[in-house]
């Protein structure tokens, strides 16, 4: 943000390589995210989202919070992408059976939409003037954890109804017409 | 500037971001299956969430709570990820089929 921090550092200082490794995350997010948005196969589309999500949890770790880094590696590649995988096997959708010609969102229409949204954010983004603030604290996990149980306690409570609400949810909608 | 120095400024991660949320928008509309449609949704989710934490690291005052909000858009995104499989399961045993132009009963 400050000028100073600009500056090229040299590629064997600790700045270089942590920009080396900063580079190589973001490649492997946006492969990822290329792959699991591109591909025609659906268990190749979930690799792709495991591969994005690696790449995020080590953006999160160059984003000074080591703690959400390895929740995203908990949650998402351990948990939400073998959801989604089970699915897959259940569910055994039948690969490549179009269904008459693909309707015009399905192609250059949609990809031009995507290109304009994603378009217009990074030019927000880029011409924006952020204010900085000073930090009141160095958020790490001890504050962390003192927060989400004083200030955030409401919400953390409710999180965990909503997570056991959206178990049983899951369990009572898929056992239906399990018997027939 | 330098390519080196951008992991140390706030725009390089909301233009990833904006990436991906691209991405996402992309496999949402193309996709003709549910579950493609879900993994898409987790895409912009991702997109969502590296913006909440580039904010919390470069500009918020208390870089706590963008921490604790990713990890409830996580919570959330595992109970959505629980509850639209299980409607998926469902749909795919109604219609033997996860493509979304089958799931037509109503149309007349």
């Amino acid at each position: 943000m400050n000028p100073s921090t600009l500056a090229s550092p040299g590629l064997f200082t600790v700045e270089g390589l942590v920009g080396v490794v900063f580079l190589t995350m973001a490649a492997i997010t946006l492969v990822g995210g290329l792959i699991a948005c591109n591909s025609d196969r659906l268990v190749r589309s979930l690799s792709g989202l495991v591969i994005c999500f690696v790449g995020v949890a080590g953006l999160y770790f160059l984003l000074n919070s080591p703690f959400v880094s390895m929740m995203q590696i908990l949650i998402y590649v351990g948990a939400i992408t073998v959801t989604i995988s089970f699915a897959i096997m259940l569910a055994a959708p039948e690969e490549k059976r179009k269904i008459g010609p693909p309707s015009l969102f399905s192609g250059p229409l949609g990809f031009i939409a995507a290109a304009l949204i994603a378009g217009g954010f990074a030019t927000l983004a880029v011409k924006t003037e952020w204010t900085v603030h000073d930090k009141i604290n160095d958020g790490s996990m001890k504050v962390i954890g003192l927060q989400l149980l004083t200030d955030h306690s409401m919400v953390f409570e409710l999180v965990s109804v909503v997570l056991l609400v959206a178990i049983l949810g899951a369990l009572v909608i898929a056992r239906q017409g399990r018997e027939q | 500037m330098a390519p080196l120095a951008l992991y140390n400024s706030l725009e390089t991660y909301l233009v990833i971001g904006a990436m991906l949320f691209g991405m996402g928008i992309y496999g949402m509309v193309t996709r003709r299956t549910l579950i493609g449609m879900l993994i898409a949704a987790e895409l912009i989710l991702a997109a969502a969430s590296i913006n909440f934490m580039a904010f919390n690291r470069f500009t918020a005052p208390d870089p706590a709570t963008g921490q604790i909000f990713t990890l409830f858009i996580m919570a959330i995104a595992a109970a959505e990820a629980a509850i639209g499989l299980s409607i998926t399961i469902a749909v795919y045993r109604h219609f033997k089929s996860i493509d979304a132009e089958d799931t037509a009963q109503l149309k007349g």
